[in-house]
């Protein structure tokens, strides 16, 4: 895989449908996406609990938990289709070209081996260094990373650091082949609040300086107003909204995006009340016909609940809404 | 560590010391053993003087006090049976058992542990289903049918099976004793012969296979737990082979409850060969100890007990420190920074 590229996207999603077929008929838990990361750029994706976000993660990674399966779509890597490798080709993809990064440090590191073998394995793996090379290899890593007494640590158990200082000895470890695409799927949620800015600033600093692209899935809007480019709002399995993330964020477009956004308090802004969105996302098994986000739309008429929208280009981001088919100009709201 | 070590040493002599009083307490009411050495027409006064000899008639710790000096220094008393010091029945049976018990062991932990692995990580194929039906049978068959059983087949039957069959389908194998021994100093061996190994076949099979089964059914278990685990799935996702990931990483996190079970498994292996050793007439410590209940043979009844006490505590020991070895987490000082796993 040569870096010189063509103006393809570093990663390619589309169509991608990811089922869980159970007892009770098969459920759809990412329906029908399409996205498209740059080299080097950061994507955020957020939305609520269980609107697909982890798994869109898991599915392009090729890490699906069965009975979950990619039921439908294709997934390009530098323009080359990965979801349908065979296991050994799609392992020697992982790590060395896409790293993931997972939520929760405290359980992510393997109790039993001293951070520094947890490294030199996974380095060894993917590259030709000695047993030596790279040893010193994870212990740059590991001063990269911000660990102080890095020549000390790297013989210590996972139990002998913090939660924030395995975070970063995770962040390490996921960066430890030069990945060109880091998926980090909630990296800050099990972390102290304190500690949240710090391992967001550093991974952008990372990554930014290995020139790789992130795809970061989080539900915390305030992480991605600081670190994405563009950012992926889901809901239900679906993309209700992409684009920059000025964008929206400022002049969101779909209502879903719009109510995600009034119930984030601004400092410096003074609101009387923030805004609630009504009831709760459907389950799965319960997804209502039309837009999925109809019975909660405030702004919902008849069409809604009949037909299902698509994503349309609205200026700058598309937005799956009715709202827009038409006008592209932002008309006024009917019904 | 030193002090860890220390501390279950001190320990495990309290265990020894209470293994010892409950034992030879509890040999002392289950009968007369003059009854049972003398015959119909001895008078009552030479039964008293044999008593006297015996030193049967002091207070209990006395008698209890006596055989722990004396078994401290090696010497377990006179056998009221044999008439020979029980040291020396004790040292010529134990090889028999330990050899027995060092086979069964072997063979439990090297297929139940694969078998183990297999299952857990293959938990829908076709073979992990006849591993787990067969090992429900190894689960709930007592062992002496078990034994009973293989004699049956490649004992009795195996001639007719194969000539019914026409062709040498069942090997007969020996079901009786423990085939021809070498002498290594006081230590009898069986590995040595070719009797003596064929001998061991029969009944290594018939203890181990309820502790395989059981450590197979153990470790897939712990590996469907442990496969479970976010740092298996971050394994994965550094790109990891599958062998590192499933024994590198997996197994050796399923090691602290094998470790457990198989430690206390080692010990009854040893304790229950009893059984076995009384289907196959094995010459070990438990067809000594079954003949000594039969015949109120205290002094050796009161050294086996003490004996297998002995080895449940030294396997334990061992366990305890495979622990420290396996685990860091728990070699770990007071200054641990962040929480547990």
């Amino acid at each position: 895989m040569s870096r010189t590229g063509t103006n393809q996207p570093l990663l390619q999603v589309e169509n991608l449908r990811v089922e869980i077929p159970g007892r009770r008929g098969t459920l759809v838990a990412v329906d029908d996406i399409s996205f498209a990361i740059g080299e080097g750029e950061v994507l955020g994706v957020v939305g609520e609990s269980g609107a697909g976000k982890s798994l869109t993660g898991a599915a392009v990674i090729g890490l699906l938990e069965p009975p979950c399966r990619i039921a439908g779509g294709q997934i390009l890597f530098d323009s080359r289709r990965i979801d349908n490798l065979p296991y050994e080709k799609l392992r020697r993809i992982r790590g060395r070209h896409i790293g993931m990064v997972f939520q929760d440090p405290l359980t992510s590191l393997n109790p039993l081996y001293t951070v520094g073998r947890q490294l030199t394995e996974t380095i060894l793996t993917h590259s030709d260094l000695s047993e030596k090379g790279a040893r010193k290899r994870a212990l740059e890593l590991l001063q990269e990373v911000g660990i102080p007494a890095a020549e000390r640590r790297i013989d210590q158990y996972p139990h002998e650091f913090s939660g924030g200082m395995r975070q970063r000895v995770v962040i390490a470890l996921a960066l430890c082949a030069s990945p060109r695409l880091i998926i980090a799927d909630e990296p800050t949620t099990a972390l102290d609040v304190s500690i949240q800015a710090q391992i967001i600033t550093l991974l952008k600093r990372l990554c930014r300086d290995h020139g790789a692209a992130v795809m970061l899935v989080t539900h915390d809007m305030g992480v991605i107003a600081e670190t994405a480019d563009r950012v992926a709002v889901m809901y239900a399995g679906r993309i209700v909204e992409i684009g920059p993330v000025a964008d929206v964020v400022l002049r969101a477009r779909h209502p879903y995006t719009e109510g995600l956004m009034g119930s984030i308090p601004l400092v410096g802004h003074d609101v009387d009340r923030l805004t609630q969105i009504d009831g709760a996302m459907p389950r799965l098994n319960a997804i209502p016909a039309g837009c999925a986000f109809n019975p909660r739309c405030p702004k919902a008429f008849e069409r809604c609940r009949q037909a299902r929208p698509e994503l349309e280009t609205v200026e700058a981001t598309e937005a799956a809404c009715w709202l827009y088919e038409e006008a592209p100009e932002r008309s006024g709201t009917d019904g | 560590m030193i002090a860890f070590v220390v501390r279950r040493l001190l320990q495990s002599i309290g265990v020894m010391l209470a293994v010892g009083l409950i034992a030879f307490s509890l040999f002392n009411y289950v009968g007369d053993p003059i009854n049972n050495m003398v015959g119909q027409d001895t008078t009552l006064e030479q039964r008293q003087e044999l008593r006297e000899r015996l030193g049967l008639d002091d207070p209990f710790f006395v008698q209890y006090g006596r055989f722990l000096v004396n078994a401290v220094q090696g010497d377990f008393g006179i056998s009221y049976r044999h008439r020979r010091p029980v040291a020396d029945l004790i040292t010529e049976r134990v090889p028999a058992t330990l050899e027995l018990s060092f086979i069964a062991a072997v063979l439990a932990l090297f297929i139940g542990v694969p078998m183990g692995v297999y299952t857990g990580l293959h938990r829908r194929g076709a073979l992990s289903q006849v591993f787990l039906s067969v090992s429900l049978v190894g689960v709930s068959l007592p062992t002496f049918l078990i034994g009973i059983l293989l004699i049956l087949v490649f004992g009795v039957m195996s001639q007719d099976i194969n000539a019914a069959v026409g062709f040498y389908l069942v090997p007969q194998l020996p079901t009786f004793g423990r085939g021809d021994t070498v002498q290594l100093g006081w230590w009898s061996t069986g590995f040595l012969t070719k009797s003596g190994l064929l001998a061991l076949i029969l009944p290594s099979i018939t203890l181990a296979l309820f502790q395989m089964t059981l450590i197979m059914r153990l470790v897939r278990s712990e590996m469907l737990e442990v496969l479970r685990t976010d740092y298996i799935k971050f394994a994965r996702a550094r790109g990891l082979t599958n062998r590192a990931v499933n024994f590198g990483h997996a197994l050796k996190n399923t090691l602290v409850p094998v470790i457990t079970i198989t430690g206390l498994q080692l010990g009854s292996i040893i304790a229950f060969s009893l059984i076995t050793e009384q289907v196959f007439q094995w010459p070990g410590m438990g067809l000594l100890f079954i003949q000594a209940i039969n015949e109120v043979d205290i002094p050796v009844m009161a050294s086996y007990l003490m004996m297998i006490g002995f080895f449940f505590v030294f396997i334990n020991l061992v366990v305890d420190l495979l622990y420290y070895v396996v685990d860091p987490r728990l070699r770990a000082d007071k200054a641990v920074s962040g929480g547990h796993q």
